[in-house]
């Protein structure tokens, strides 16, 4: 066939394009990325019972202000780069990296600051075996719907964009794991929190070529 | 170019494809066909002894600008929009190449001889038309009726006995099967 004839197909009788069209895609996913994996926090491991009085505390908010700030800059990342030519971006590689940061700060003093004793509990706590592996459980819902928006729309970086897919699913499923898990120390999350991150967002820049070639 | 060409010519690409993004056909004939000879230029610069794969690439860097319509944000400049979506279609392809290239044998160099030089636009290998038999009634149906035959999308729905909606449809979904079936047949 000729091109100017495939110029003629695609020229004729076309339809105005939505204008929010990547809008309501990254949207769509991450409510469903949301929901799926509170729901399934919920089920698989329940609301921790006393989140009716953390909640009242200020660290319940510091500790869940950590994974939300990464989502926020995920969520940048996730629609830059779902557009051709695009990179991270500024503002969304200051709200992955500054939340990191913050959050080995205050690990870093808080092990620093405890008796030799109590160290290895600020770090390791009691549920560091299972935390990476649950939140990359809970992240399997957002991965799917997040992986499905950015492949209807039009990333050149495959990798880097599977990999940012990757980690929105994983910050968004760990705001969920917030509500259950017990953990209350920096040191804790700065480590086995963003490891259950990195696996989502390494699971995300391997299949990413795969997956969301166009 | 003169630079002063550059910048006008991305303002007239521009106003032509903002057009088109708004349903305008008449402005996206226009784009699409002065994009086929700037993608020509830029991919005649870049594999100039690949003259055959050439036209299949810029057919399919043509439906990835058409896939990618809704990306695109005013605000940004267009020729880093169209630069990015080729370099990706360019890129797509040698990777492929480099996979196939692997399992056969490489092509022969010394029949390159025989080539033909000339000017004109050679055809693509894959023809569109064949690849449409591939789909399913009703996609190659309302593609082959409103894309090439020129009918109304109420015609062609009351011809194929399906609603406006479905016909558009089935268009859209025609064309993004046809793009990968184009893919595969690289």
């Amino acid at each position: 066939m000729r091109t100017e004839d495939l110029v003629e197909l695609l020229s004729t009788d076309i339809e105005p394009v939505k204008k929010d069209a990547l809008a309501i895609l990254v949207t769509g996913s991450l409510l469903v990325a949301l929901a799926g994996a509170f729901v399934l926090m919920a089920i698989a491991f329940g609301i921790r019972p006393d989140l009716a009085n953390v909640i009242t505390t200020p660290i319940f908010w510091e500790k869940l202000a950590f994974p939300l700030s990464l989502s926020v800059g995920a969520v940048i990342a996730t629609s830059r780069l779902g557009r051709p030519g695009a990179s991270v971006g500024g503002v969304g590689l200051v709200f992955l990296i500054l939340p990191v940061v913050c959050v080995w700060a205050a690990g870093t003093a808080v092990v620093y600051g405890a008796v030799p004793a109590d160290r290895a509990l600020a770090v390791f706590g009691h549920t560091w075996r299972s935390c990476p592996f649950n939140i990359l459980l809970l992240s399997i819902p957002g991965f799917i719907a997040i992986f499905y928006a950015m492949a209807r729309l039009a990333p050149t970086r495959l990798r880097l964009a599977g990999a940012v897919s990757g980690l929105l699913a994983g910050t968004v499923a760990t705001v969920a794991y917030c509500f259950h898990c017990p953990e209350m120390s920096p040191a804790f999350w700065s480590i086995w929190y963003v490891l259950g991150v990195m696996i989502v967002a390494a699971t995300g820049a391997l299949l990413g070529p795969r997956l969301l070639r166009w | 170019m003169e630079r002063a060409t550059v910048y006008s010519e991305e303002a007239r690409l521009k106003a032509l494809f903002i057009s088109s993004l708004d349903g305008d056909a008449v402005s996206y004939r226009l784009f699409l066909s002065d994009l086929t000879r700037y993608l020509r230029g830029y991919l005649r610069k870049r594999i100039p002894k690949m003259r055959e794969d050439i036209e299949d690439l810029i057919q399919e860097t043509l439906l990835a600008v058409h896939h990618a319509r809704h990306t695109y944000r005013p605000e940004e400049p267009l020729t880093a929009w169209i630069h990015a979506i080729a370099r990706y279609k360019l890129m797509d392809f040698f990777r492929t190449r480099a996979r196939r290239d692997s399992l056969n044998d490489p092509i022969d160099d010394h029949q390159e001889i025989f080539s033909l030089s000339d000017d004109e636009p050679e055809n693509a290998r894959r023809d569109i038309r064949t690849l449409l038999n591939y789909l399913p009634d009703k996609q190659r149906l309302s593609i082959l009726h409103v894309k090439l035959q020129g009918m109304s999308i109420a015609e062609t729905a009351t011809l194929l006995g399906l609603s406006e909606s479905a016909v558009k449809v089935n268009v859209h979904r025609g064309i993004k099967a046809l793009a990968a079936r184009m893919r595969e047949a690289l």
